[in-house]
């Protein structure tokens, strides 16, 4: 009877005939590949990101030049494609220059912020009890402050400045990716699998590594992602209060806050720095809500 | 047959319940209480009962998953976790589980391979080693590698993925399984399949076995020895036969008639229990089983049966004061319970 089961077994396994499945990765790519949106703003934020980097090479003219004659020129001058600023220097020059800064601002703070959050939620959710307890305790501490608040207040202690800024920002964003991490590795650490990791006699340390955060990733990479332009804006908003970037660098927050005086004059460029900010957060917004359905798995 | 691998001695285990403002334990949930038990080497030993009777905490604790309270396990002579005892992970080497939910016992983000081999290699195996293992495993437990083995949970069907979980808890080269309802899930006719399969791999493995289920049918299939148990507690153990054609305890006998049969000569008309398990957070006092009990007596409030045998031939053993002719219960004798 024995060996009779077990060839009945192996026969109907192995007699399905199913196509060699796909990687998780590749699967993945396929399913990016059916979402033209996703792939639109991904290309959007590609050309924002090689603009930044290549400024020197692509920017038309110096973004420090300033002219008294040709201050407030509109959009569509002749030599100036997007107009000058309110000091005359060429608008569509410091846009190039500025996502530089705006892009430094809006992703180092949120790496930042991935690195320690992410450490500080995955020791909360996998030991659990009172470790969980103190560390996601402070973290509602800094939770109960709006973000804006904190980011103005850190910023302001520590003084003017980009690199406080950006120290002012990662401190903003730890405790919401405490938080998500935190509560998806408490849900993990409960399934089965850890369960069974732990009874093939692996330590801690190897679970976490092999099992937990495979799975903690996913959902944690794709809320970050949506805080980059969260970010961007924050740091725009700091350096328009004068805490981020000095003038006369170029950033678009800071932009927006000199030509706001001039927005009566000639709103459209007034305008330029905001659209550039609307259009990078609502990329990094797109692109990150379709990772997340593309890196879904089908249950 | 005779040399025992697991000796359980007064295992123990209660659950705090807290509340409050303080967080204080305000109950305990007394989910497996004094038990004692041994496994024979190479014996597939059942364990039935209700839900929530502490057979799950019971294949739990003897994983050291969750630590007992108080009691100990002897693993092949060696006290688990005691000095000059045997470790955790030394033991858990040699005894693995296989879950019930075969979905949720696998990491949805691994390849089945993957997963298989994550033991051997935690223990110490090298990579390509581990998979040549998985591989061969998986062609074991019936499923082709060249086709399953880079695959993900998600893409297997239900008795594919508890196949997986058997080669993964296989892998370890264990020699005592433990099977948390592992078949309970699946539909009934692959459910059959995998009962085969396990036999067959009991019997090339040289395995024990700890089969855990409520499905009565199934465990006296595969079990030799079965073990009853009624809120935390062991109320019957002896070989199958014996317990399913002469139960000892009324309890066992209630299971065994609610049993459904496709022989009408064996369907019975006793009365099945009716009512639920009291509370495990204050069960009654003397016998846990009196409240439901048709024969229940004066003496059985007063003092907690002992695990007696009864028949040492069919090493026979029951939980029940009419099997203990010194109790002082009107209807005590060793032959079988009254009518």
């Amino acid at each position: 009877m024995s060996t009779s089961s077990s060839n009945t077994a192996e026969n109907l396994d192995s007699g399905q005939i199913i196509a060699e499945s796909p990687s998780y990765w590749s699967s993945v790519r396929s399913n990016l590949r059916n979402d033209p949106v996703t792939v639109t703003f991904s290309l959007i934020l590609l050309m924002l990101l090689l603009s930044a980097i290549f400024a020197d090479v692509i920017a038309p003219l110096d973004p420090y030049k300033t002219s008294m004659i040709k201050r407030l020129k509109p959009v569509g001058t002749e030599g100036f494609l997007l107009g000058t600023d309110e000091l005359g220097r060429d608008m569509l020059t410091r846009l190039i220059y500025g996502g530089r800064l705006s892009l430094l601002m809006g992703i180092t703070p949120v790496v930042a912020a991935l690195f320690f959050g992410g450490l500080l939620g995955l020791t909360a959710g996998f030991i659990g009890g009172k470790v969980n307890m103190s560390i996601m305790r402070v973290m509602d501490v800094f939770y109960a402050f709006p973000s804006v608040l904190l980011a103005i207040a850190i910023s302001g202690a520590l003084g003017a400045g980009i690199f406080n800024a950006i120290i002012s920002l990662t401190i903003v964003f730890i405790p919401p990716i405490a938080r998500v991490t935190e509560s998806v590795t408490t849900q993990i650490r409960a399934l089965d699998y850890v369960e069974a990791a732990r009874a093939s006699g692996a330590n801690s340390l190897t679970i976490i590594r092999v099992h937990i955060i495979s799975n903690v990733a996913g959902p944690v990479f794709v809320y970050s992602t949506s805080l980059i332009s969260v970010s961007i804006i924050l740091s725009s908003g700091l350096s328009f209060l004068g805490l981020g970037t000095e003038p006369p660098q170029p950033e678009w927050g800071l932009m927006l806050n000199t030509l706001r005086q001039s927005i009566y004059v000639n709103p459209y460029v007034a305008a330029l720095p905001g659209v550039m900010i609307f259009l990078t957060s609502l990329s990094f917004n797109m692109m990150s809500d379709g990772l997340r359905s593309a890196m879904d798995i089908k249950l | 047959m005779s040399s025992t691998i697991i000796k359980v001695q007064k295992l123990k285990k209660y659950f705090p319940i807290k509340g409050g403002i303080l967080n204080q334990t305000t109950a305990e949930v007394q989910a497996v209480d004094a038990i004692n038990f041994a496994v024979s080497r190479g014996e597939t030993l059942g364990i039935v009962g209700e839900s929530g009777c502490g057979k799950s905490t019971t294949a739990r604790l003897l994983m050291q998953l969750i630590e007992q309270d108080d009691g100990e396990i002897i693993f092949d002579g060696y006290a688990v976790g005691k000095r000059n005892g045997i470790g955790t992970r030394e033991m858990r080497k040699r005894m693995q589980m296989v879950f019930q939910d075969s979905y949720s016992s696998l990491n949805p983000r691994l390849p089945v391979e993957s997963s298989i081999a994550f033991g051997p290699i935690v223990h110490g195996l090298k990579k390509r080693v581990a998979q040549k293992k998985a591989r061969d495993l998986l062609i074991k437990v019936g499923l082709n590698p060249d086709l399953f083995s880079r695959r993900y949970p998600h893409e297997l069907s239900g008795g594919q993925r508890q196949r997986v979980n058997i080669a993964r808890a296989l892998a370890l080269d264990p020699e005592v399984l433990i099977l948390d309802e592992a078949v309970s899930a699946l539909d009934k006719s692959v459910e059959a399949q995998v009962l085969n399969l396990l036999m067959d791999l009991k019997e090339e493995f040289k395995l024990t076995f700890i089969f855990i289920s409520h499905d009565l049918n199934v465990v006296h299939y595969i079990s030799d020895r079965v073990l009853v148990m009624y809120l935390g507690q062991v109320v019957e153990i002896g070989d199958v036969s014996a317990v399913y054609s002469n139960p000892k305890h009324p309890y066992t006998r209630a299971l065994i008639s609610a049993m459904p049969s496709m022989n009408p000569e064996k369907r019975t008309e006793a009365v099945p229990l009716s009512g639920d398990p009291p509370n495990p957070i204050s069960p009654p006092s003397g016998c846990r089983f009196r409240t439901r009990c048709p024969f229940s007596e004066d003496i059985c409030a007063l003092k907690e049966p002992a695990l007696i045998q009864n028949d040492v031939e069919k090493r026979q053993s029951s939980a029940c004061h009419m099997g203990d002719p010194h109790s002082g219960h009107s209807k005590n004798n060793l032959k079988g319970l009254p009518q």
